[in-house]
C-alpha cells in the first residue's frame, strides 16, 4: 500500500530512532511511503495553548499539500496525529472556519482525507498474519505493557482505531512478533506530556507511576508509539523505577531481523541493551 | 452584557457546559487534579459563579496536560479540554498572562521556534526557554548526556517555504 507520511519535528531529533524504525518496517512490510513535500510543525500542545486559529491552521497548512497526492497520511508520532485529526474534525464541521482557514494558508482545503497511525495501518491493513510470517526472531522473554498515553485514542469520536479505554491492538502486534505481553490498566494514563520540561517535578511523579504499575504487571519494557511519552518514561523516571523503553516499531524490526536496532538502542536513555543481551535477542 | 459564562460558552462553542452536573468523573479520571488549585468541575462552577479573575488567574488552566480523559468521560459531553484551551486563551488576550511563569515560558519558546524555521529545532528551543524562564542549569547532565548520544539535533533541516508558515502566524495573531 502507497501512504504520504508525516514525520513530525521530532523526527530529525529526539525521535530519529522512531522515525528509522518507521521506515523500516514500513519498507519490509510493503508500505510505501512518500514524504508530505516541504512539511511544517503541527503546532503540538502549544499551539493549541495560546491560540485556537494558530492550531487549526498549522496542520491544515500540511493537510492541504497532503491531499494533492490523494493517499491516506501516515503519522507516527502521536501528538502530531492527534493535532492532525482534531483540526481536520474542526475544518470539516465549520464551514466558516474552513473558508477561513483556504485564505489564511492560500488554497483549497478537500475533506476526507484519511489521517491514520501506523498501530492502525500495520494490525488493519497489513494484518497480524502478515507480521508474524515476517517474524525471524520471536521476541520470547520480553515482557512489554503498551503504552497508548492519552493523543492516539481521545477523543474518541475524532481519533477513533481502538477501544479508547483498553486499547487491544498494540498487544496484538507485540505477541504476534512472539512477545509475553503484559495486561495492565495504565494503558492510556498520562505521561504529563509537554510539561515534562516546564514542570519536571510534576511529570516525574507521573512517570514513576506508570513505571512502578508497569513492574507491578510484571513487565520488563515498556512499549510506545509517541516520542513524548518515550521521552518523559525514558528520561524521568527515578533510577530506581527506570526501566527499559522501546518505539513498538523497533522491537518489529528487531523481529523481522531488520538492521538498525543497535544503532537506536544506543539513542535511549535508559540503556536498553543488558535486557535485550541477556534475552538474547541481538 | 455578556456574563463570563457566556463568554466561554461562545468560545467553546459546543455543549454549554452549565450541562455540568458536578458528578465529578472529570476530575476523578483528571491526571492532574493532584497539583491543580481548583478541580475541573469546581473551574465550570466557579465560572457559573463569574468569577473571572480567580479562573484566569489560577495555576489550575496552565497545568491541565490536555490529555482529553475528562471530554472522553463526561456523562454530559461538555469538553473540559476545549475550555481549558479558552480559558488559557482568554488569560492571555486579557494581559493576566499565566500563573505558571515557566509553562508560558515553554509554549513561547516551542512557537518562535516553529515560526522562525516552520519546524521545531529542539535545542535551539531548550536555549530560547531557559533565557525566558531564567531556569538556566536544570536538565545539564540530562542535555549532555543527549547530546553524547547524537540524540539532539542543532541542524535538522527547515521547511524551505518559511514564509508561508510566518504568514500562517501574522494572519492568525
Amino acid at each position: 500500500m502507497k501512504v504520504s507520511l508525516y514525520p513530525g519535528c521530532s523526527a530529525h531529533g529526539t525521535a530519529k530512532e522512531y522515525s528509522q524504525s518507521i521506515e523500516a518496517v514500513s519498507h519490509a512490510l510493503g508500505i510505501e511511503t512518500h514524504e508530505i513535500d516541504d512539511w511544517s510543525c503541527c503546532g503540538a500542545t502549544s499551539a493549541h495553548s495560546t491560540n485556537y486559529k494558530l492550531s487549526v491552521a498549522l496542520p491544515a497548512r500540511n493537510l492541504m499539500i497532503a491531499q494533492k497526492r490523494g493517499l491516506d497520511v501516515m503519522i507516527p508520532c502521536a501528538a502530531c496525529f492527534n493535532r492532525f485529526k482534531m483540526a481536520q474534525h474542526q475544518i470539516e464541521k465549520d464551514k466558516a472556519l474552513k473558508a477561513e482557514m483556504e485564505s489564511i494558508i492560500g488554497g483549497t482545503y478537500t475533506d476526507g482525507i484519511s489521517i491514520r497511525n501506523p498501530i492502525d495501518i500495520i494490525a488493519n491493513d497489513i494484518g497480524l498474519d502478515t507480521l508474524e510470517k515476517k517474524v525471524v526472531r520471536k521476541l520470547e522473554g520480553l515482557k512489554p505493557v503498551s503504552y497508548y498515553g492519552c493523543l492516539l485514542l481521545r477523543p474518541p469520536e475524532v481519533c477513533r482505531f481502538d477501544d479508547y479505554e483498553n486499547p487491544v491492538l498494540l498487544d496484538k502486534i507485540l505477541a504476534a512478533c512472539g512477545a509475553d505481553v503484559k495486561k495492565w490498566s495504565f494503558k492510556t494514563d498520562c505521561c504529563g506530556g509537554s510539561l515534562s520540561i516546564s514542570r519536571t517535578d510534576i511529570v516525574g511523579k507521573m512517570v514513576n507511576k506508570l513505571a512502578s504499575m508497569a513492574k507491578e504487571a510484571g513487565a520488563n519494557c515498556i512499549v510506545t508509539a509517541c516520542p513524548l511519552c518515550m521521552a518523559n518514561l525514558d528520561m524521568r523516571a527515578d533510577a530506581g523505577l527506570k526501566m527499559p523503553v522501546f518505539y513498538f516499531t523497533e522491537l518489529l524490526a528487531l523481529a523481522m531481523g531488520l538492521p538498525g536496532p543497535d544503532k537506536w538502542f544506543k539513542l535511549h536513555i535508559t540503556d536498553p541493551m543488558p535486557l535485550v543481551q541477556s534475552l538474547k535477542l541481538m | 452584557m455578556k456574563t463570563f459564562l457566556d463568554e466561554v460558552n461562545e468560545r467553546i462553542d459546543g455543549v454549554p457546559i452549565q450541562r455540568c452536573y458536578h458528578c465529578r468523573k472529570c476530575t476523578a479520571g483528571c491526571p492532574m487534579a493532584f497539583v491543580m488549585e481548583y478541580n475541573p468541575n469546581k473551574v465550570i462552577k466557579m465560572i457559573q459563579m463569574g468569577k473571572k479573575d480567580e479562573v484566569l488567574g489560577s495555576s489550575t488552566i496552565w497545568l491541565c496536560a490536555s490529555c482529553e480523559t475528562c471530554i472522553t468521560r463526561c456523562p454530559n459531553e461538555v469538553d473540559i479540554a476545549r475550555m481549558m484551551d479558552v480559558l488559557r486563551q482568554m488569560a492571555l488576550e486579557s494581559g493576566k498572562g499565566s500563573r505558571e511563569k515557566s509553562v508560558l515560558a515553554f509554549h513561547e519558546a516551542f512557537l518562535s521556534s516553529i515560526k522562525s524555521g516552520g519546524r521545531l529545532n529542539e535545542p535551539m528551543m531548550m536555549v530560547n526557554y531557559k533565557l525566558k524562564s531564567g531556569d538556566l542549569f536544570s536538565d545539564m547532565a540530562l542535555g549532555l548526556d543527549m547530546f553524547t548520544k547524537g540524540k539532539l539535533s542543532v541542524f535538522a533541516p527547515k521547511t524551505k517555504d518559511v514564509a508561508s508558515v510566518r504568514k500562517i502566524f501574522e494572519k492568525t495573531r
